[in-house]
């Protein structure tokens, strides 16, 4: 199974092992990652599922959907590698992604 | 010191989450008259119907987070009463269980029908994981399903029966669909939406009976027509179950009467979720809401009471509801608005519908237009005066609207 590393804020490094085809999202939540809340629970609705995906990854994972990335501008802290991780599926050429959570989920405006 | 949270649905564990999270030490029993771990119901008409997730997918937290974090979960089991002045709650095996706060998260239950044959078999609702399977087990390529009922749980079935290649035929006894929970643009809206994916109307319609021996084989309206068919699903509302509450002597009002912070007449007792009767300080009314939003935010107000922690803020109501490819996100509640501002074209299935009270949004009704939304939320709790000019033409940025 794809490992998938979340770094919190603090420099918390949590590894988990997600199974192929569910998101980054539900891995942080099953595993009680903290730092994403996933208030809609995925389906692109709230953008409280931010994350900034590390540098040597974000070609791997791609570019977020228009709807995504209109979803991102009210997020916070957002940098140029972010994405909603309830949109990242895991997969085997995500097999080792790190990902970096936000200090809050708390939407900008 | 412990807390029961009574209810195992997404309100009853995310109290518990949130107890956690605030630093709460103590037990805490959730219990719950599902078998299955608290999971997620607005997929349940979606994703679920159309057998795009399993049941892994709707859990909330694996049972692991429950044991790591000693939260006791008594499945399959319901409260039989409360008792407030020994503070315990007594379960239908007769065990009895203490404590020092209790959380009241029942939720609500689908509203039956009760003309002659609403009883026969294929006769269905979609409340839990068991409606849901039942139902999708009826959607079968080719089947007549006929949905009584055409608010979002009549219309998101429909649209996931209609991909399942069920046919569909909607009845609802108002003169338009999500009557009660949406504006007369966005009903026709999605009224033609659906048309154009095969569903038949029939509005302006009550079923006064159901046909059958044992199965219901069709459905008799007012005018004496019968729209025949293998499977109907009733979606006509949902009840708050207060009668725990009731039983007790805890004020109830179509709900249970909560304040802002979550707490009930009782100081030790919370409730929280769909069974609530809320006050809503933006709007100056109390409401009973129906969303997953507003479950977590009380949750968190739940939590903070009993822990003694920082009041969390105050949210803006919000929903959403998936059909087909249209995203629909709904922020605010639109009480006495005077105007509707159209942004974007209808045409084009990607718009907003800003309601108007003078030149303050109090609520926006998006599709596929989340930028809209998000914004739009952040005005409604601003309570921002906005150029309505600006707003109605999508071409100005939606940051430039503000007044």
């Amino acid at each position: 199974m794809p490992k998938i590393t979340y770094v919190s804020h603090d420099g918390v490094r949590r590894t988990i092992d997600l199974k192929e085809g569910l998101s980054v999202m539900e891995g942080a939540i099953h595993n009680s990652v903290p730092g994403i809340d996933a208030e809609c629970g995925g389906a692109c609705a709230c953008a409280t599922c931010h994350v900034l995906v590390d540098r040597e990854w974000t070609d791997k994972v791609g570019p977020p959907s228009d709807m995504e990335r209109n979803m991102l501008q009210f997020a916070s802290e957002v940098g140029p590698t972010s994405r909603l991780s309830c949109q990242i599926r895991a997969t085997k050429e995500l097999d080792g992604l790190v990902v970096h959570t936000p200090t809050s989920q708390q939407s900008a405006f | 010191m412990s807390v029961v949270i009574v209810g195992g649905g997404h309100g009853g564990a995310s109290v518990a989450m949130e107890l956690r999270r605030n630093g709460y030490s103590e037990p805490i029993t959730i219990v719950g008259d599902e078998a299955v771990l608290p999971y997620q119901r607005p997929p349940l008409s979606k994703a679920w119907l159309k057998g795009e997730v399993d049941e892994s997918g709707l859990t909330l937290r694996p049972l692991q987070w429950y044991v790591a974090n000693n939260v006791t979960l008594r499945l399959g089991t319901r409260v039989q009463s409360i008792d407030r002045d020994r503070r315990c709650v007594t379960l239908a095996d007769g065990a009895t269980l203490q404590f020092s706060s209790l959380v009241i998260a029942t939720g609500a239950r689908a509203r039956c029908l009760t003309m002659p044959g609403a009883n026969l078999d294929g006769i269905l609702m979609l409340r839990t994981m068991l409606d849901a399977d039942r139902l999708k087990q009826s959607m079968r390529a080719g089947a007549n399903i006929v949905i009584v009922g055409g608010g979002y749980v009549g219309l998101e079935t429909a649209a996931s029966a209609r991909a399942l290649g069920a046919n569909v035929t909607v009845v609802e006894r108002e003169a338009r669909v999500l009557a009660r929970v949406a504006c007369m643009p966005l009903s026709k809206f999605f009224t033609e939406v659906h048309v154009s994916h095969a569903v038949t109307f029939e509005l302006n319609a009550s079923v006064v009976r159901f046909v059958g021996d044992t199965h219901v084989r069709g459905i008799e309206l007012a005018d004496g027509r019968i729209l025949s068919c293998d499977a109907a699903v009733v979606g006509v509302g949902a009840i708050p179950n207060d009668e725990l509450a009731q039983a007790c002597g805890i004020a109830c009002a179509d709900g249970i009467v909560v304040d802002a912070h979550a707490r009930t007449s009782d100081p030790h007792v919370f409730a929280i979720g769909d069974v609530t009767r809320r006050p809503l300080e933006r709007y100056d009314r109390q409401v009973r809401l129906e969303s997953v939003p507003n479950a977590l935010e009380q949750a968190k107000h739940a939590a903070a009471a009993i822990c003694g922690t920082a009041v969390p803020p105050a949210e803006v109501p919000w929903f959403w509801s998936d059909q087909y490819d249209l995203k629909l996100q709904i922020a605010g509640l639109a009480f006495d608005c005077q105007e509707i501002v159209v942004r974007g074209d209808m045409a084009t299935r990607k718009f907003s519908l800003f309601h108007l009270k003078g030149d303050v949004v109090e609520a926006v009704e998006a599709v596929n237009a989340p930028v809209d939304f998000m914004f739009g939320k952040g005005l409604i709790a601003r309570r921002l005066p906005i150029v309505k000019e600006k707003l109605a033409d999508a071409a100005v940025p939606i940051r430039e609207t503000l007044a």
